[in-house]
């Protein structure tokens, strides 16, 4: 059964929250959902739309108070 | 009390000195006792390398003895830890020696692992180590023109390091007069050309002005060593006849090993420096999995936090201080120009323009770190 982690990149700007992403889908396992946490307004739009392009799927992106919370499955 | 220190690096020598001058008097009556073990009898400089790929320094200037840094009362083996066993306060040693301990610092760094994408490693020239960066310059010395390719992995050591190679790539080939017969080619894992969007910000008009090509969201598949051809996991690909990689990074294996993090990164409380679940192991710099700078910077102001708090352990019984995410980075903007961006975990870094002043402070500062890390500035 996959797990879901989550990543706690709320307040951060360097590596940022698409690096700290992208550093744990490395790690992840095909079907594995990953969920950031991320504080940076851009990840809202970011996020989607590097999933997008290298094939990943997106599961779900809500706001709660201040936070993003994104959810992402590894598909490749 | 004893004090163990795993790692002699940037983090881990500035812990042991700083512990050493706010314990002279614990140390002297053997209240404390205060350890260091490291995997090396050297210390190098590493922000050095840069200098080195591109024939400014000579790397035998980036080194110092690892004991000739640390103030007399660390106890100093070069004998790294081979079993951590964090529930019964002990490491063994590669040479099987045992060592207790009271709270433990571990600051073993990371090591890039080009392994992971194939063809990187025979395909590209790098320069996060001392052979790499020689292998580079020579690389660029006898390059006569054409299409050079700059790929970043993640997470990499430095995040500055791809904009200033860039900078200085497009400097070094400008001074050979050739730098109209080349096409530099920027690829970057995100959508915009640097992490901290005040640095992409800043540094994109550069880049057109220089005219440095990028392409952004291009994390490297695979390197086609034969065709010389780069091919992304976003399905991109570009024809380079030299190509410049800044690597992937792992922690140390023997974090992997033991299992106390994936990938080597161990689990990191952001505030408190100690590593999830041990509230006497503290872990900083590289080491940690924290989203922070993988910087000598960041590992500098975790140590002054972490000393700062064993040292009140051992006098009050509590630690006094939080690590607010503070890393302070330079930014060489080329061969002799430069800026800096300053942030912590809530202010993000206001950059201002280039300047040769900031260029010579770096200068300074590539000498004065042997200062730093004696824990005296």
């Amino acid at each position: 059964m996959s797990e879901v982690k989550v990543i706690d990149a709320c307040n951060t700007f360097c590596p940022g929250p698409l690096m700290e992403l992208i550093t744990y889908m490395k790690q992840a396992q095909i079907g594995d959902t990953l969920e950031l946490l991320s504080t940076d307004q851009g990840s809202a739009a970011d996020v989607p739309e590097w999933v997008e392009k290298v094939g990943h799927q997106m599961v779900g992106s809500e706001k709660i108070g201040d936070v993003w919370h994104i959810k992402v499955r590894k598909a490749k | 009390m004893r004090i163990l220190v795993v790692g002699g690096g940037t983090g881990g020598t500035i812990i042991a000195n700083n512990l050493a001058r706010r314990l002279s008097a614990e140390l002297r009556t053997g209240k404390v006792s205060l350890t260091m073990l490291s995997a090396s009898d050297r210390h190098m400089y590493q922000p050095g390398l840069l200098y080195v790929a591109f024939g400014q320094m000579m790397p035998d200037t980036l080194y110092r003895d690892q004991a000739s840094l640390l103030e007399a009362s660390i106890e100093f083996h070069v004998d790294p830890v081979k079993h951590f066993m964090l529930d019964e306060r002990r490491v063994k040693t590669q040479s099987d020696r045992v060592f207790d301990y009271d709270i433990l610092v571990i600051a073993t760094g990371s090591r890039m692992v080009p392994e992971e994408i194939p063809g990187l490693v025979e395909g590209s020239e790098t320069f996060y180590s001392e052979a790499g960066a020689i292998k580079m310059y020579k690389a660029l010395r006898n390059f006569k023109g054409g299409r050079v390719a700059i790929v970043v992995g993640v997470p990499h050591k430095c995040p500055i390091a791809p904009v200033e190679v860039t900078f200085s790539l497009h400097d070094y080939f400008k001074t050979r007069g050739i730098r109209d017969k080349v096409e530099i080619k920027y690829h970057y894992p995100i959508n915009r050309i640097h992490s901290i969007e005040n640095v992409a910000k800043w540094a994109k008009p550069e880049f057109d002005r220089m005219g440095v090509a990028y392409e952004t969201l291009f994390n490297l598949k695979e390197v086609d060593v034969q065709n010389k051809v780069i091919h992304s996991e976003e399905d991109t690909e570009y024809a380079y006849d030299l190509l410049i990689s800044i690597p992937a990074h792992r922690g140390m294996a023997v974090i992997e090993e033991n299992r106390l993090g994936q990938a080597g990164w161990i689990p990191t409380d952001r505030h408190q420096l100690t590593m999830e679940g041990y509230d006497n192991v503290y872990v900083l710099g590289d080491t940690t999995n924290l989203p922070v700078s993988k910087t000598g910077s960041a590992a500098h102001f975790e140590a002054e936090v972490i000393a700062d708090n064993i040292a009140s352990i051992v006098k009050i019984g509590t630690p006094v201080r939080e690590y607010d995410g503070k890393v302070y980075c330079f930014i060489e903007a080329g061969h002799d120009q430069a800026t800096y961006a300053m942030f912590n975990y809530l202010n993000p870094p206001d950059l201002k323009p280039a300047n040769k002043s900031m260029h010579w402070f770096k200068m300074s500062y590539n000498q004065m770190y042997w200062s730093s890390v004696r824990g005296l500035l």
